[in-house]
């Protein structure tokens, strides 16, 4: 193992994941909030519900792309440069993955280019039944991956032959609580996400006065009273998840709170188990990132409980400039509490891999220091790009409100293919 | 167990190949297809609803492999990386160009775009090639040689081209059907598309011996709960797409949401 090659694919790991991890916030948490727009707007079959489902619906759309685009690279990253890790715990680590790739991501591709490209084409009710089917494939999706995430971090239901894991209890591993305690925690960040989205794109309409003033209020609305309750399932489960630590992962606990007698001894502890070595995470990465996401918590929890109240009022959602200001700021807030969470959960893992089982160090591929800094820069400047033309395209049409042409839009209506040119051609078969 | 994991890992691939196959093919010869920026939409517009159920039989097959056979993807995506890492980044800067093209303004972004297109699809054609090369000569194990794998490259990639030129001529109407028209020439559309679809069907089925997935498949407990399941949901997915082709199968004569 070169320390090098190591460092770097750690890198571009935590560059990618993350990276990819920021997009799926808000395509998650937008995937269902768009499918309940499209459901009211299905039921009672009325302009201004139709107009929301394909604004909010473009947005997620651009979103989504970027997402997926960046997606793509997660699934090869692997098998890419973390070949020990598929030979050691494939046979139940891969496992997840493989059904999450089929079951999960498959499905959802296929129902969202029925729902973008079938706009005009479906019975209105088979038209929401796409979304539905992508939006509950994208929770599935989340739960497979975390299922993965979940056994890298507590290894459960698995047994140890000829020096390589072999999966012993399939009911243990999906229902092991570092899955299920971080699937409830990532999915109301996620509404989360989506609600302060919806918020601050529809107070900047509100701000700027444009002509959309209904069509912003109910907005507005709409992103507030997501959001609220989607922070206490968020923080509820965020909770949990920080007490079972004690039991799980208890160094990654002692180094959050920064005791150092504890730390200590339960690195003595780990020497006597696993042989010399550093056990300690980098504190200011576990303990950084741990703050960081509690600040987040404490700020938006202010703004929430304040907008909560605020939003009852029609005409402080109209009219109240300042909270219009508020709102746009707190935009990144859920998204910084997000990644610094992730960064506190992954960076408190080192120097493990699979906790207690294979050390990061062990699981990296062979590649020159070189081959692993090309790739490493391939994938970071599309990274970069993706990510600055998808903040472009959000805020171009954020800024553009609901407009005819998009998402949704009827091309058929057009008097005319846009090809007359050569005499009316009958195609042949 | 492993026999009918390694026929899942052949669907999947096979399905790749032949599906996406037809509209990287599109993307790579849209400069010719397409003479103006609106006809080039509408080039676009014959796979648009196709490509994202297309590529994801990849992601398939990337998740048997990672399932099914976790030391080959392993070894396999490790010891051909100078060729994966040009195939995803070729891959991603398509898929942006197309998802793209139509939220930003005006004609240069579009040109940038459709530029994104060409290069990203020629890329993921030429690194198949590539990648292929090696499987071909029987060496999974390290990339194939420069002459061989150019060699190869390009043979793969025309092919690509031409499984694209017989799809646009199935799908298209107006200026760029003509234009794929006349290449086609007389062999007709139908008959060229099928006899690629096989020629490209049969790429990774020549491929897949000189990795002997069988004797890398994965514990026997991991199987025995993972190939049912995919096999179930076997029939789902070729439902849903052949909605998708169904929905879709008339040719196209306006733009689409791209």
């Amino acid at each position: 193992m070169d320390q090098e090659t190591l460092d770097l694919a750690r890198l571009q790991f935590a560059l990618t994941a993350g990276g990819h991890f920021l997009f799926v916030a808000l395509t998650l948490g937008m995937a269902l909030v768009v499918a309940c727009l499209q459901t009211a707007a299905t039921v009672t079959d009325r302009a201004p519900h139709h107009r929301m489902v394909r604004f909010w619906g473009q947005l997620y759309v651009i979103n989504y792309a970027v997402g997926i685009i960046t997606g793509l690279v997660m699934e090869f990253q692997f098998g890419l440069s973390w070949k020990g890790l598929t030979h050691y715990a494939g046979n139940v680590f891969g496992a997840s993955l493989a059904v999450e790739t089929i079951v999960a991501f498959f499905v959802e591709s296929t129902f969202l280019g029925l729902w973008i490209f079938g706009w005009h084409r479906f019975n209105r009710w088979v038209h929401l039944a796409t979304i539905w089917v992508v939006a509950l494939t994208a929770c599935v999706s989340a739960y497979w991956i975390l299922v993965s995430n979940g056994f890298l971090n507590h290894p459960v239901g698995h047994r140890t032959e000829y020096g390589r894991l072999v999966l012993a209890d399939a009911g243990a591993l999906l229902t092991n609580p570092s899955a299920l305690l971080a699937f409830g925690h990532i999915l109301g960040g996620a509404l989360l996400t989506a609600g302060f989205f919806m918020a601050g794109v529809s107070a900047h309409h509100l701000f700027r006065r444009t002509a959309e003033v209904a069509f912003f209020i109910r907005s507005l609305r709409i992103g507030v009273f997501v959001s609220f309750p989607a922070l206490w399932v968020t923080a509820g489960f965020g909770g949990v998840q920080l007490a079972s630590l004690t039991d799980l992962q208890p160094m990654k606990s002692a180094v959050f709170s920064g005791k150092r007698a504890e730390i200590a001894e339960l690195q003595a502890e780990l020497v006597a188990r696993f042989g010399p070595g550093d056990y300690v995470p980098s504190e200011l990465w576990t303990r950084g990132g741990g703050l960081v996401m509690l600040i987040a918590f404490a700020l938006m929890m202010y703004l929430s409980l304040a907008g909560v109240v605020l939003a009852c009022f029609r005409k402080a959602v109209q009219r109240f400039r300042l909270w219009h200001v508020v709102l746009m700021a707190a935009v990144p807030l859920p998204y910084l509490a997000m990644i610094s969470g992730w960064v506190f959960r992954e960076a408190g893992r080192q120097p493990w891999v699979v906790y207690g089982l294979l050390k990061t160090e062990d699981a990296v591929s062979g590649h020159s220091p070189g081959t692993m800094l090309a790739s490493l820069i391939t994938f970071t400047v599309l990274f970069a790009a993706l990510a600055v033309l998808n903040g472009w395209l959000l805020l171009r049409h954020a800024r553009l409100g609901p407009v005819e042409t998009g998402l949704g839009h009827d091309e058929r209506a057009r008097a005319e293919p846009v090809t007359a040119g050569p005499p009316p051609f009958t195609p042949r078969y | 167990m492993d026999t009918l994991a390694v026929c899942l890992l052949a669907f999947f691939a096979t399905g790749y190949f032949v599906l996406a196959g037809a509209d990287i093919g599109t993307g790579m010869l849209l400069p010719y297809l397409g003479g103006d920026d609106v006809e080039r939409r509408l080039v676009i517009a014959a796979f648009a609803p196709f490509f994202l159920g297309n590529e994801v039989w990849l992601v398939a097959t990337a998740g048997v492999l990672v399932g099914c056979f976790p030391v080959l993807e392993g070894e396999l995506l490790s010891a051909q990386l100078t060729v994966v890492v040009p195939l995803i980044a070729g891959w991603m800067v398509r898929d942006a160009g197309l998802w793209l093209r139509g939220r930003g303004g005006g004609r240069w972004w579009r040109a940038g775009c459709d530029g994104a297109v060409v290069c990203g699809s020629w890329t993921v054609a030429l690194s198949w090639g590539w990648l292929l090369a090696a499987l071909f000569a029987g060496t999974p194990e390290r990339t194939a040689a420069a002459p061989v794998g150019a060699v190869t490259a390009l043979a793969v990639a025309a092919l690509f081209a031409a499984h694209g030129l017989g799809f646009a001529a199935l799908r298209l109407t107006g200026r760029p059907w003509a234009r794929a028209h006349r290449l086609v020439g007389r062999t007709g559309a139908g008959r060229s598309f099928a006899l690629t679809a096989v020629l490209m069907g049969a790429l990774p089925l020549f491929a897949g011996p000189a990795l002997h997935p069988a004797a890398h498949a994965a514990d026997r407990a991991t199987l025995t709960l993972l190939v049912p399941v995919l096999l179930a949901f076997c029939p789902l997915l070729l439902a849903a797409q052949a909605w998708t082709w169904h929905t879709f199968r008339h040719r196209v004569t306006h733009p689409s949401y791209l």
